[in-house]
């Protein structure tokens, strides 16, 4: 009798007009905006991580605060010094401490100038340190190593045709940074963010040679003598910062961060938007819910008489309701349905844009619980949703229901 | 409730009021019908319009329960029967045939058919089977996959006989089965309610002309008011031999 009233259901839907289908529209929304969300959720994560040139590693990146408008630290009024570096690597909690420095730097080449950024790397172990930090891998040609002078890479961003200097730069072209001119020895894979891609890499001698940062340093990487304690490190460097630095707990002028807080930035910043569009799938599924009971409502009136002949040829009230119930609760279902398709599809489009955006792997899934689930509750409000037109039905006097 | 010695009787209305309240005045619609109806017989409750006619086929159809009164069907008092019991009662022994054909716009012939087997739980490979057979039976085995909006008035009405007698009902009860139709057409319709009175069932049929109630019943109970006003009864001859309706089918043509 259930599958019954399933095929008898879908054979009254096939006759629903436009009017019935756009008022579907809040649950196609609703379920299309939560699942591609969730869909996206782990590439969204990624993409932003990215952005904010974040490795998963155990890394500690201190800061001078201040304006910044280029790469990190880049515009600290207040800047870090070398003598920070030394005092820091002199904790016991730090095993390591790399000071690395990122200046504006004005480039030509293909007779063309731009403006861009100039990174150090430095020599030995801590050379290793950093390209391990940075994940640091060459499209083409090699990475620098110790003693490279007038060599560099440069960073993704570079190599493409779309860069400042009308033609992209490749391994073996020569390029002027603050009038001297450099060999480009190797192009770095793209990591997504500008931080990384739009930079060039130098050893620490030709940074000197072409800037005068002084003991400025911009931004100090360290590694945590013990990983599980980084918290620890961060403590103690903060501590020393503030006596070095002369200022007081919650007025720091400068930043420790680790991986971990910024990532929990990021997902707090994910998490902000999940919310709000959670909030506004809600609301529309039940604006959704709302147009299913308009529209069932509707459909009962308007077949007040079929309502009359069924039970002329015996339909049972209970009978009436099972066939209204599952037609409320398949329309939901189509919703659903429809919903949880583009959904998926704008999940997928958005990983392969992400995808090519930060040259990234997220893999593409399709997460069939998700989908089960969207339909199961969409299936789930259109019932709800029709329980009240269902029982008007239900409760037709058959005499005056076949009166209309 | 037996009662023994009726064993024939399938119907019986034993002084049966259906009284309705507008405001403060009364419409006594039926106003103490009894009446009684053997099994196989052919009877047409005729009378002009507000005579109760209508009114008491909704009461023998169990589409309506009495104010006063008790109905037999089968010997068994459906006044006294729930909402849900004189639904499956209406589904399992009656059959209905209205003035307006009242098939299911939505559904096909065939599936108008199907219904009412289907609110019985009957397996659907027999209720396709049944259809079918019903559906020949009426002659319209060539628009079983139609839509009503699809056939004549006529045809409709065939679908209607039809799907009446898709659960074997006890009773078919028309109410003015030919209102609608002209009367070539209205012919071919009551050809085939004589054949199923032919082949035994019990018809009650409502009309309000005297002629078609003449000329296929065997019993009429004229109405008015609300009041059996008299009762007649004569010994009938068969009505159509075969071969009279192809006669008429050519006519029409």
């Amino acid at each position: 009798m259930i599958q019954d009233a399933f095929i008898l259901s879908a054979k009254n839907l096939r006759h629903r007009g436009l009017r019935s289908w756009l008022t579907l529209l809040g649950i196609f929304i609703g379920v299309a905006a939560v699942v591609s969300l969730i869909s996206l959720g782990n590439g969204l994560q990624t993409a932003v991580s990215s952005q904010f040139g974040i490795s998963s590693t155990d890394l500690l990146t201190i800061q001078a605060g201040g304006l910044s408008a280029g790469p990190p630290g880049s515009g600290a009024v207040d800047p870090l010094t070398t003598k920070d570096l030394d005092a820091i690597k002199g904790l016991s909690s730090v095993k390591r401490a790399v000071g690395r420095n990122i200046v504006p730097v004005k480039a030509i080449f293909n007779k063309r100038a731009g403006f861009t950024y100039a990174g150090n790397i430095p020599s030995g172990p801590d050379r290793d340190f950093i390209y391990e930090q940075i994940n640091a891998k060459t499209l083409e040609g090699r990475l620098l190593k110790d003693g490279d002078i007038g060599k560099i890479n440069l960073g993704y961003n570079f190599y493409t045709d779309s860069n400042n200097f009308g033609k992209a730069i490749v391994s073996g072209n020569t390029i002027e940074v603050q009038g001297k001119n450099f060999q480009v020895i190797g192009i770095l894979e793209k990591q997504g963010s500008f931080i990384f891609d739009n930079v060039i890499y130098m050893n620490s001698d030709d940074l000197d040679s072409i800037s005068n940062y002084g003991d400025k340093v911009d931004l100090i990487a360290v590694e945590a003598a013990d990983k599980n304690n980084i918290n620890k490190t961060v403590e103690d460097i903060e501590k020393l910062l503030r006596k070095r630095r002369d200022v007081k707990k919650g007025s720091e002028n400068f930043e420790v961060s680790t991986p971990q807080a910024s990532l929990e930035q990021v997902n707090q910043i994910i998490g902000g938007v999940q919310i709000f569009i959670a909030i506004v799938a809600s609301i529309s599924i039940f604006i959704g819910a709302l147009g299913i009971v308009n529209t069932m409502t509707t459909s009962v009136l308007e077949r007040r008489k079929d309502i009359g002949i069924m039970k002329s040829i015996g339909a049972t009230n209970s009978q009436i309701f099972t066939q209204f119930f599952i037609e409320s609760s398949l329309m939901g279902f189509i919703g659903g349905l429809v919903g949880a398709i583009v959904g998926q599809i704008v999940g997928i489009v958005g990983i392969i844009g992400i995808n090519n955006f930060i040259n990234g792997d997220v893999p593409i899934t399709i997460n069939f619980w998700l989908i089960a689930s969207a339909l199961f509750g969409s299936f789930l409000i259109g019932g709800i949703a029709g329980i009240v037109p269902a029982i008007h039905a239900a409760n037709q006097n058959p005499v005056e229901a076949l009166r209309e | 409730m037996k009662e023994e010695n009726k064993n024939s009787t399938l119907i019986n209305l034993s002084d049966v009021f259906k009284h309705y309240y507008m405001g403060d005045n009364v419409v006594k619609a039926v106003d103490g019908i009894s009446l009684k109806v053997e099994e196989g017989e052919f009877v047409a409750i005729m009378g002009p319009s507000g005579s109760g006619k209508s009114t008491a086929m909704n009461l023998v159809g169990s589409l309506d329960v009495p104010t006063k009164g008790h109905i037999f069907l089968d010997n068994e008092d459906i006044s006294t029967f729930s909402e849900s019991e004189l639904a499956q009662l209406r589904g399992k022994k009656i059959g209905f045939i209205f003035q307006s054909f009242n098939l299911i716009p939505n559904l096909t012939a065939k599936e108008n058919v199907i219904l009412p087997m289907t609110f019985q739980g009957i397996p659907k490979e027999e209720r396709e089977v049944k259809a079918e057979e019903l559906l020949k039976l009426v002659e319209l085995d060539d628009r079983m996959n139609h839509y009503p909006n699809e056939l004549s008035g006529g045809q409709k009405q065939r679908v209607a006989i039809a799907r009446s007698l898709s659960n074997d009902p006890e009773v078919i009860l028309a109410d003015e089965p030919t209102g609608n139709l002209d009367t070539k057409t209205g012919d071919i319709v009551m050809h085939f309610l004589d054949k199923l009175h032919k082949e035994g069932k019990t018809i009650i049929m409502i009309t309000h002309e005297p002629e078609l109630a003449e000329h296929h019943a065997e019993t009429i109970y004229w109405l008015r008011d609300g009041k059996v006003e008299r009762v007649t009864r004569k010994k009938k001859g068969k009505k159509y031999i075969d071969g009279e309706l192809k006669k008429l089918v050519a006519k029409r043509k």
